[in-house]
């Protein structure tokens, strides 16, 4: 039996729908919409179509960009304002060659680049799965985009250069989890989207998973490099980080990371998760971006002056989750130590979480972090994230009072 | 769901959800109301309880996190040494005024004369910075945390 | 935390507003008075409370004593961290000759008998407490001691006069006989009420003026205290309210299934502009409302910002007001004046932010009803319950609990009014709280103020010319209509209508701009809080400005003054007043008279320069005339001024889209104990003066005292608060 299936494992969940032979055209179709709805997950569909304030896919959340912002779109199945039109051919040319019913150009945000490996009967699943849902009824706010990228038509150049329009093919000379997770983190889990470089034309360069910045959060380097990227994590820790969003020593997810798992991974199999984990294992090491920092910091008699008066803010509004030595408290999410954002000397993601705070949702319930910009002035946030570099990240250099101000 | 929680030496068997922080165990279920509500999100300290002598905010602390381990609460922290040194100091420096704070600040000074018996003002100020006293009683809690110390020897 | 409604300050206010509060006293407090004479009947509550508890002397409706001896205490006031249990029992005990440690304790129920006949209802506010309870109460337990003493000399047949009482005992002076206060209830409450009651004279006090160990502190330090919150009803359910974020909107859909489908919610219920979900344990509640995902009709404030409030203050400030002082002619001074400063203040929003978030446990059935809470007002909470539910009052008991801080919130009983209408819809008893977010959220605000002021100083350094007009909303016509004056409300000017200064031209005006999107409501030191803050920072900048030291300067305008005086030089001399100080470093001062109290306070400050403010040292010398407790005296001004000096540096309340934007303390900041300065509080004794109130007296004096200590060390002269956010890096 499992050499039957062992050549094919990864794309054979993709056929199942057409292959077996249920007793009932129902079954089938629940059947499909079950995998639809793995799917869906597994390409993180909700991060970014969830309504801000809601738990319905009816889009409207923007996204802030170089050239403008977009609003994410309404995926559940109403007919005027969501996608109950698309046929399934349409559907298939949206998400592989980004372009939306009536010939309109999609933009990049939506990942139709990574989109474009799925396999059509995986799409079509995840067409399923969203034709089953409630129809709302709701109209994001328009784009506003500044010219000429308020022109779609223009979609058609950048998709000339960046969107090579084709399936998945799987490695023969790699083993068959590396393909499934090849499959998994670039077709559907998208993660190159956010973690490699973008070029000048807002494609993706040719050092793949190198890290990037995008709006204003660090995706880090996932290469197998080992300070840059993730060559001294073990398999555990990133199983863990991925599935749960923490990781023993390693630190936390959070802001978009957080809602990749929130969202997408928590709800994947522990295998498909190792396959992925198998695949990132494999990425050729590129030694770009920050560097982690393990262990704890040196003497406080070093630090600056405004990391010492950081310390004191730190102790007020922060201890309390993360503990004075990091190491969280009430909850594992809380900890601090080893994390890649706390010895980044940029701290963008500090400042982010600093800024706007993070939440996610995990099996013992959500955790989260409000943010802190009301309440403290730019100088004593920039204090707290320079205490925090110094302490927990050996990075002494301290944060600008400018990354807090709007 | 059910999960075993040790809480001042008595172990209870609690069938409540996964993430049901243990604040609203001791208050509502259990009738251990001395450990506050002031703000739910780890700012203010109000809930502070021991697990396993570390100040934790119960706010935050879900039962599954929890299972397995100690828990103190403010009832019974006057049969540790510290605990009673620091509710004497209270009385004596008359800390006190609306007292909706004070088990927090009281578990917060006790679990740190428990670590470190003759603190700094440095180290009162970091261990107790996380609690808020809305009716300002932070002059008289450096004193009596400062009193609870000199009688340790 | 409010003004004081019907007191009077000698002196200080025109007589025609005398005339006029004078009326509204008496209009509706004949009765009251007579609740307060000693030795009256009891009213019928109270007896069937002597039912209940075994009493069988109980000679006012403050003192109860049973066979066995035990004395207890029926306390009007809230106990809300002030002391006033401890204080009120030492009025008692003082003249009722017992130790406090023999004393039990007991919060009144909402009752005429129990109305403070100053504010005309039952109420603890206004720092007021203790001043209208130092004769009246002295009084109650000098008329208990009088009839013991008559029950014992009856007893023995010897006259009274050769008879004393004693820590609970009655002593005959001629013989070894005594008998203690149990065994004479009996008997004394057969005993005529004294029509004539004689009071201890000051030289006597063996408790009033000590400092006895707080009887409400033993409960607080090991859990057992029961604050509202605490309270625990068989069958009792919890439920979690969340009212429209937007004031005046309302519900228009919800969940319902989700929220019962999560586990421990027992139920869904709602109000045209709240809902509330219950459940077996606050948890359920909480998560069960967020599954109800509540949708609002946010109605026509939903565009309001503060912004928008503040441009319309300012329009309105444009215009002259409501005159509430007018000495001689402000406007011809201020032209004659060598130096003129025009000035703009501003006073955020504030919330009250109270540890304890608001909270009300109710059971109401077909006849009657029980509300656990802890309010400042029972009265008040009584009759919002009888509205909302239809029920007589009489049928109402309102158990009154500890507060977990009151700052003026517990003055108003909406909340109370909110649970009634919701617990009406339960058959059982069910707790109703307040999230710290919904507590932040949908607080009643202290006012935004927007004051305008100019004042001139002539060559020798005299004041010519003075004009004031503040802008803001009138808590007083919304909490107590009679209290306006012909559109004057007399809080929002109070600290600014009567200075400690001599301003021959002084013109203060009121204009009143109510904010649609806000409710307002008292907050610890009320109108001092704001109009203190106004004069002395005006003050100081002309002392500076004259290049007048600024001690040296108050002290000349306030030489009539010699309370003024007295606690200047304390502080200055407390201090160190000018002596040389870091660089970075300043010293502040501020006087003022509020609350029948004078203090001066001098803060010393130290700006980093990153701009960091550190809190450095302050020194409150107070003279609140006769001191009843003078560690309680102590410990409120060491609390008003963490208050006070809190929100000077960081609290502000502002709307967006018509919703508040603080949520809970990460970004409604709270002091805290790295923070908070040491603070020394030097008492002036002046026994013979009368009895000022003191637990708002430290907030007042804060901010300016702040400001001026950071235009000293800055030269950087602030005009609105909070300060914090004002000092950056880049500009210090
Ligand atoms: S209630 Fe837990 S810290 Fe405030
Ligand atoms: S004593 Fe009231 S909050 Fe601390």
């Amino acid at each position: 039996m499992k050499s039957f299936f062992h050549l094919k494992h990864f794309l054979m969940r993709s056929v199942v729908a057409t292959i077996c032979c249920w007793s009932s055209v129902a079954a089938a179709e629940t059947q499909l919409i079950k995998r639809g709805e793995y799917l869906f997950h597994a390409a993180d569909c909700a991060a970014c179509h969830v309504a801000p304030e809601s738990n319905k896919l009816t889009g409207g959340r923007p996204f802030t960009l170089p050239f403008g912002t977009i609003f994410a779109v309404n995926i559940t199945p109403d007919k005027q304002t969501g996608i109950g039109n698309y046929t399934d051919k349409e559907w298939l040319k949206m998400m592989h060659e980004g372009v939306g019913k009536g010939g309109r150009h999609l933009y990049p945000v939506m990942p139709y680049t990574a989109y474009t490996l799925m396999t059509d009967a995986d799409a079509l699943a995840i067409k399923a799965y969203l034709f089953s849902l409630k129809p709302e009824k709701a109209l994001p706010p328009p784009n506003t985009l500044n010219f000429p990228f308020n022109q779609r038509w223009g979609m058609v150049f950048w998709n000339w250069l960046n969107n090579p329009n084709k399936r998945f093919q799987p490695d023969s000379t790699q083993s068959e989890q590396w393909n499934r997770g090849a499959y998994l983190t670039e077709a559907l889990g998208h993660c190159s989207q956010c973690h490699t470089p973008r070029t000048i034309t807002y494609g993706l360069s040719s050092k793949a998973y190198a890290g990037a910045l995008q709006m204003g959060w660090r995706a880090y380097n996932l290469t197998s490099e080992r300070q840059h990227g993730l060559g001294s994590w073990t398999d555990d820790q990133l199983i863990s980080y991925l599935a749960t969003g923490k990781a023993h020593g390693k630190g936390v997810a959070s802001g978009p990371m957080a809602e990749a798992v929130e969202h997408g991974l928590r709800y994947m199999t522990h295998e498909d998760i190792a396959a992925m984990v198998a695949y990132l294992r494999s990425l050729p090491p590129v030694a770009e971006g920050p560097t982690v920092q393990d262990g704890q910091s040196g003497s406080e008699s070093t630090f600056s002056v405004v990391s010492r008066r950081g310390k004191k803010l730190f102790v007020q509004a922060c201890a309390g989750c993360h503990l004075p030595d990091g190491r969280g408290r009430q909850s594992e999410w809380g900890a601090l130590e080893g994390a890649h954002s706390v010895s980044d000397p940029a701290g963008d993601n500090l400042v982010q979480v600093l800024r706007s705070g993070t939440s996610l949702e995990t099996g013992q319930g959500k955790v989260f972090m409000p943010g802190f910009m009301k309440g403290y002035t730019p100088e004593e946030l920039a204090a707290i994230s320079s205490y925090v570099l110094s302490h927990f990240g050996r990075t002494h250099e301290d944060i600008k009072p400018a990354a807090f101000k709007n | 769901m059910g999960f075993d929680l040790k809480i001042n030496g008595v172990v209870r068997n609690l069938d409540v959800p996964p993430d049901m922080p243990v604040l609203w165990i001791l208050r509502d279920l259990l009738g251990l109301t001395g450990t506050k509500y002031g703000c739910g999100v780890a700012q203010c300290g109000a809930c502070t309880v021991h697990l396993d002598g570390e100040p934790v905010r119960s706010c935050l602390l879900t039962v599954s996190a929890a299972a397995g381990h100690d828990i103190t609460t403010i009832e019974a922290i006057a049969q540790t040494e510290a605990g009673a040194k620091v509710q004497q100091a209270w009385l004596d420096e008359e800390v006190i005024q609306c007292g909706y704070c004070q088990s927090g600040q009281i578990m917060a000074a006790t679990a740190l004369l428990q670590h470190i018996p003759n603190p700094t003002d440095a180290d009162i100020d970091e261990a107790m910075a996380g609690n808020i006293c809305r009716c300002g009683t932070y002059v008289r809690i450096r004193k009596a945390i400062r009193k609870a110390a000199t009688h340790e020897t | 935390m409010k003004p004081r409604k019907n007191k009077v300050q000698k002196g200080f206010l025109p007589s025609s507003r005398r005339a006029l509060l004078g009326a509204a006293v008496s209009a509706g407090s004949g009765f009251l008075l007579s609740a307060f004479l000693p030795g009256l009947p009891l009213l019928k509550a109270s007896k069937a409370q002597d039912a209940a508890t075994g009493a069988i002397f109980s000679p006012n409706a403050f003192i109860r004593i049973d066979a066995q001896g035990k004395v207890t205490f029926i306390i009007r006031y809230a106990e809300m961290g002030q002391g006033i249990y401890t204080g009120i029992s030492m009025l008692l005990a003082e003249e009722l000759d017992l130790e406090l440690d023999q004393v039990f304790l007991e919060a009144a129920p909402a009752d005429l008998a129990y109305v403070d006949s100053v504010a005309g209802e039952e109420e603890t506010g206004g720092s007021s407490s203790t001043r209208d309870s130092w004769i009246p109460l002295r009084e109650a337990g000098a008329a208990a001691r009088m009839m013991l003493i008559a029950a014992a000399a009856h007893h023995w047949g010897v006259t009274e006069d050769t008879c004393q009482a004693r820590n609970g005992r009655v002593f005959h002076r001629d013989s070894p006989r005594s008998l203690s206060y149990g065994e004479l209830a009996e008997a004394a409450a057969h005993q005529a009420v004294p029509v004539k009651v004689s009071l201890k004279s000051p030289a006597d006090f063996k408790l009033i003026g000590t400092n006895p160990r707080r009887l409400d502190t033993k409960a607080k330090i090991d859990g057992s205290a029961r604050f509202g919150i605490d309270v625990q009803i068989t069958g009792m359910k919890i439920g979690r309210i969340m009212a429209c974020p937007v004031k005046g909107g309302r519900l228009t859909g919800y969940d319902r299934i989700a929220a019962l489908a999560v586990l421990g919610v027992v139920d869904v219920i709602t109000l045209p502009d709240a809902i509330a979900v219950i459940g077996n344990h606050m948890w359920a509640a909480i998560k069960g409302l967020e599954a109800a995902n509540p949708r609002w009709d946010y109605g026509s404030n939903a565009v309001t910002s503060t912004n928008d409030i503040v441009a319309r203050m300012k329009k309105a400030s444009e215009q002259s007001g409501v005159q509430a002082v007018k000495n001689g002619n402000a406007e011809a001074a201020l032209k004659q004046a060598d130096i003129r400063i025009d000035a703009v203040y501003e006073l955020p929003f504030l919330a009250h932010a109270a540890l304890e978030p608001i909270n009300t446990t109710l059971h109401i059935r077909q006849d009657g009803a029980d509300v656990w809470v802890g309010t400042q007002v029972p009265g008040r909470a009584r009759q919002e319950v009888a509205d909302a539910t239809g029920l007589p009052p009489e049928s109402i008991s309102v158990h009154n609990h500890l507060i977990g801080g009151g700052f003026g919130r517990r003055l108003d009983s909406n909340s109370i009014g909110q649970a009634a209408r919701f617990a009406k819809q339960v058959p059982y008893p069910v707790k109703l709280i307040w999230t710290r977010e919904e507590d932040i959220t949908q607080d009643q605000f202290r006012p935004f103020y927007y004051d305008r002021i100019s004042a001139g100083l002539t060559r020798d350094g005299a004041i010519s010319g003075w004009h004031h007009r503040t802008t803001g909303s009138a808590v007083t016509a919304r909490w107590y209509p009679e209290g306006m004056q012909k559109g004057l409300d007399p809080d929002a000017v109070e600290g600014a209508a009567q200075t400690p200064y001599a301003l021959p031209d002084q013109l203060v005006e009121f204009v009143r701009d109510e904010p649609d999107a806000v409710t307002t409501l008292w907050w610890r030191g009320v109108g001092p809080t704001h109009n203190v803050f106004v004069v002395e920072s005006m003050i100081d900048e002309l002392a500076h400005q004259a290049g007048h030291d600024p001690l040296a300067f108050r002290k000349k305008l306030a030489a009539h003054q010699p309370r003024a005086l007295k606690v200047l030089e304390e502080a200055a001399k407390q201090s160190g007043w000018g002596k040389v100080l870091p660089p970075g470093h300043g010293m502040g001062i501020a006087l003022h008279y509020s609350f029948q109290t004078w203090a001066a306070t001098v803060l010393e400050v130290a700006v980093e320069q990153s701009g960091q403010i550190r809190l450095v040292h302050v020194h409150t010398a107070v003279d609140c005339g006769p001191v009843v407790f003078p560690d309680g005296v102590v410990a409120q001004i060491q609390g008003g001024l963490i208050f006070g000096l809190t929100m000077a540096l960081y609290n502000e309340i502002t709307l967006k889209d018509g919703r508040v934007e603080q949520t809970n303390f990460h970004n409604y900041r709270m002091m805290r104990l790295n923070e908070a300065p040491d603070i020394s509080v030097h008492i002036v004794p002046d026994p013979d003066a009368e009895i000022g109130g003191i637990g708002e007296v430290g907030t007042v004096a804060a901010a300016p005292a702040l400001a001026n200590a950071l235009f000293a060390a800055t030269g950087k002269r602030l005009r609105r608060i909070p300060f914090a956010k004002q000092f950056g890096g880049e500009k210090a």
